[in-house]
């Protein structure tokens, strides 16, 4: 037995994170923020100015449309950067590059691989986020130093998405499947208060909206950036953990089987 | 059999896959085999697609568990300690997977740390692998422009940068030009050469015969046969053989006329003797005119003919 | 000749209509629903004389089909190509080149066509057709908007060696058009330079033609315009097609 050989921690995590940065180690993180941030500062341009031109007074809401909306854009950039990496990437590497199945027969255990992908969308969705930052600052959308709240925010808003997706890319058959997944997300970005208040809805609808992940993540941006910071995020940060916890398991267990037949 | 210094064990180990819906049946692919390997011989799988090579390799490779039977590796429960046995495999895929994404010297350098290797360990060895794998002027060079053959090469440097005690290869050459093929079999003599175990799934004979001290022959899930590629064909087949061929259609006839000691092919008939010419003659006398006669030495070709009833080229 | 080719996707279109129909479908109705439901109410007024969700509506499908152009002759094109093999199987048989972009096109033109009807469909449910002669020069419309940059596409993306260089151009043009083309708010609103910018852009004709002819309000002259740019786009488009699918097929 050679003895220089020791078992990676954690079931080999942080070496599963550190190939998908050795990978990107040709760019910088600045290269790859402006890759993630550009679209949603499109956005946030064309919403926040564009529509916000067209939309008076938002009820409930006292500031300029464009810092209403901006936070929404900032939770919803970090969801998408997360969900990038955990469901399309990881299913190319899955199907094409077999990545998972050259890991399984490694000392890397199934939790290892799982927990890692996990932390790599979160290091994407904290790039991402911090990048939309700078750039709202920069725009003088910022209002409240509370602000600084949406980067812990980030990272688990990251984690409930990252996890549901690698869940998600545990049962994709083929490069089609994902215009279901479109067909979620849509929806989610649409109806989960990005562009107006929850108070919009009639209450059926509101009770629907409320049980959206992706409600919950722009609320716990959303408030610290307007300044309105109040034991309701709790909740908020509680029920996205555990959604991100369920999927952690279950996704756990879908890639257990997939790679350990 | 020296049953105390193997490092494989295995007895009656059987892999059901369950049924994917409903409707469908569970597959036996491993129908309960019983075999040893001993520490540095070169054991082989010999056998058609679908005979169940896979199947029991990913067993072996700890990333399968056995649906019934008992498999020691290393003395370890590969299920139960599946890591600690990990750590001490090299494993190379049918499919190369390498990391596309990286350069051939980056692949061997991440693949170590996988192993806990540290990064200065893992740099001198991969400095030695590229040497072995003749692939030091490479080693900044994305995967993707890498020829069949070195993919291979670079794939088996990956499997060794942990210092496996035993190296599982499945269908090793499949695909290779003949040179690519030689090359690697030199390399993988080097390898047996410096006490490493080899264990290999192949369906060429001339790979089993090059590099297995010894080999089974699986069919539908099942050992048919053990032994030495000499021990098998001496047990199962004559000296010689002889190969007739007719133009289409005949076979079966001209196979009826001369009796059970020719074996009828699709596209010729064997027949088994321990001389070939004598049995020319026999066959000329009998009024047989075949388009070409080829008396040749057997091989393992013969006997997994005669253990199976088909052609390994099916 | 090319009609072989053309029949090749269709066999294959079989495995995936009814996604993409699904798809075609809810998109509209989730976006029109939301915008409608949500936003709409809180747009104050009228936006170019009609309500946000009538102007907003065929803008939209003017974008939703760009985006199709993209995904069909951009992606699949190369993929076409390089991934899956389907162009060199193709041209080992009698096949030419340009039989092959020939049918290739006509497949996209028709799956262009389908979305655009299930979203001109969509329209009419919410009561954003007036007939079905409006209906019909919509999704005709829509139509050619998608040709127009289908084509260049195909040209390009037949040259290009893999996914990650269309998703960059995907990112950075095809989204920044996507939205600043008059799609959620009226041209009109962007600062001058910007503007100008915008209406030199394939998209805004499309969105402009689509939405002139929705809410009645075409007039001859505009309309012949925007489709006189939209098929300059779409030949210019084909004519390149023809020379870089010969070089890349044949090389």
């Amino acid at each position: 037995m050679n003895d220089r050989i020791a078992l990676p921690p954690a079931g080999g995590a942080h070496l599963v994170v550190l190939r998908n940065l050795w990978v990107h180690k040709g760019g910088s993180p600045w290269t790859m923020a402006l890759f993630s941030v550009f679209e949603p500062i499109l956005y946030l341009l064309a919403i926040g100015v564009g529509i916000g031109g067209l939309v008076g007074e938002v009820p409930g809401v006292e500031v300029p449309y464009a810092a209403f909306v901006a936070p929404a854009l900032l939770a919803t950039a970090v969801m998408n950067s997360a969900l990038e990496e955990t469901t399309q990437t990881a299913y190319a590497k899955f199907a094409f590059d077999r990545f998972y199945h050259s890991l399984a027969v490694t000392p890397i255990t199934v939790s290892g691989l799982v927990l890692g992908e996990i932390a790599w969308g979160m290091l994407r969705g904290l790039i991402t986020g911090l990048g939309f930052l700078a750039v709202v600052t920069a725009l003088g959308l910022v209002t409240s130093p509370w602000v600084l709240l949406a980067v812990p925010a980030g990272l688990l808003i990251a984690f409930t998405f990252g996890a549901a997706g690698f869940l998600t890319a545990g049962y994709v058959r083929g490069w089609s499947d994902f215009q279901y997944m479109q067909l979620v997300m849509l929806p989610m970005f649409l109806f989960a208060t990005t562009f107006y208040p929850v108070t919009v809805y009639p209450e059926p609808v509101a009770a629907v909206v409320r049980a959206l992940p992706l409600y919950h993540a722009i609320e716990l941006v959303r408030g610290p950036a307007l300044g309105q910071v109040g034991p309701g995020l709790l909740g908020n940060a509680g029920y996205l953990a555990a959604v991100g916890l369920v999927c952690f398991l279950l996704a756990r267990r879908r890639w257990r089987r997939l790679l350990t037949a | 059999m020296a049953v105390l210094n193997a490092l494989i064990e295995a007895a009656g180990l059987e892999k059901t896959y369950p049924a994917r819906d409903r409707k469908g049946t569970a597959f036996r692919a491993v129908a309960g085999v019983d075999f040893q390997v001993h520490r540095g011989e070169a054991f082989g799988f010999l056998g058609p697609n679908g005979a169940g090579k896979s199947s029991t390799m990913r067993m072996l490779a700890g990333v399968s568990a056995p649906t019934a039977g008992t498999l020691r590796i290393l003395g370890l429960d590969p299920v139960a300690d599946g890591r600690r046995v990990r750590a001490r495999l090299g494993v190379v895929p049918q499919d190369d997977s390498l990391d596309t994404q990286l350069t051939v010297e980056e692949n061997l350098l991440v693949y170590g740390l996988y192993f806990g290797l540290s990064r200065r360990a893992v740099r001198a060895r991969a400095g030695e692998l590229l040497e072995f794998a003749r692939l030091e002027d490479k080693a900044g060079e994305r995967v993707e422009h890498l020829s069949g053959g070195m993919r291979r090469r670079l794939t088996i440097a990956r499997a060794l940068i942990n210092e496996p005690e035993i190296l599982l290869l499945d269908e090793p050459t499949t695909g290779l030009d003949p040179q690519a093929r030689h090359v690697l079999w030199d390399r993988l003599f080097r390898l047996k050469q410096d006490g490493v175990t080899l264990i290999l799934t192949t369906h060429y004979m001339d790979e089993a015969e090059q590099l297995c001290d010894r080999l089974v022959v699986m069919d539908k899930g099942l050992i048919a046969d053990e032994g030495s590629p000499r021990e098998l064909i001496e047990r199962h087949v004559t000296r010689e053989v002889l190969e007739l061929r007719f133009p289409p259609g005949e076979h079966e006839e001209v196979g009826r006329k001369l009796g059970d000691q020719v074996e009828v092919l699709p596209d010729r008939l064997l027949w088994y003797a321990d001389d070939g010419e004598q049995a020319l003659a026999q066959a000329t006398e009998a009024g047989v005119r075949p388009l070409t006669a080829l008396v040749r030495r057997t091989g393992l070709e013969d006997v997994f003919l005669r253990l199976t009833g088909r052609s390994l080229t099916d | 000749m090319a009609f072989r080719a053309l029949a090749y996707w269709l066999v294959r279109y079989r495995r995936t209509w009814r996604g993409t129909i699904v798809v075609s479908v809810a998109n509209p109705i989730l976006f029109l629903l939301a915008i409608g439901a949500g936003l709409g109410t809180l747009v104050e007024g009228t936006v170019e004389g009609a309500s946000y969700l009538a102007f907003f509506a065929p803008g939209l499908l003017a974008a939703a089909t760009l985006q199709n152009a993209f995904v069909e002759a951009g992606f699949k094109v190369n993929s076409a190509l390089r991934r899956e093999r389907i162009y060199s199987t193709a041209a080992a048989t009698p096949l030419e080149p340009g039989h092959i972009l020939a049918g290739h096109l006509m497949f996209i033109t028709l799956r262009l066509m389908l979305s655009a009807a299930a979203f001109v469909v969509v329209m009419a449910l919410f009561g954003l057709t007036g007939s079905v002669g409006v209906a019909l020069a919509v999704t005709l419309a829509a139509t050619l908007t998608g040709l127009a940059f289908a084509a260049p596409l195909a040209a390009w993306a037949v040259t290009v060696s893999d996914f990650p260089q269309l998703n960059t151009v995907f990112r950075f043009v095809v989204m920044p058009m996507y939205l600043f083309s008059g799609t959620f708010f009226s041209v009109t609103q962007l600062p001058g330079p910007l503007r100008a910018v915008a209406y030199a852009l394939p998209l805004w004709h499309g969105v402009d033609l689509c939405r002139a002819l929705a809410l009645g309000t075409a007039t001859p002259g505009t309309s012949l315009l925007h489709a006189g740019y939209l098929t300059l786009c779409c030949v210019a488009g084909v004519l390149v097609a023809r020379v870089t699918f010969r070089r890349c097929l044949h090389a």
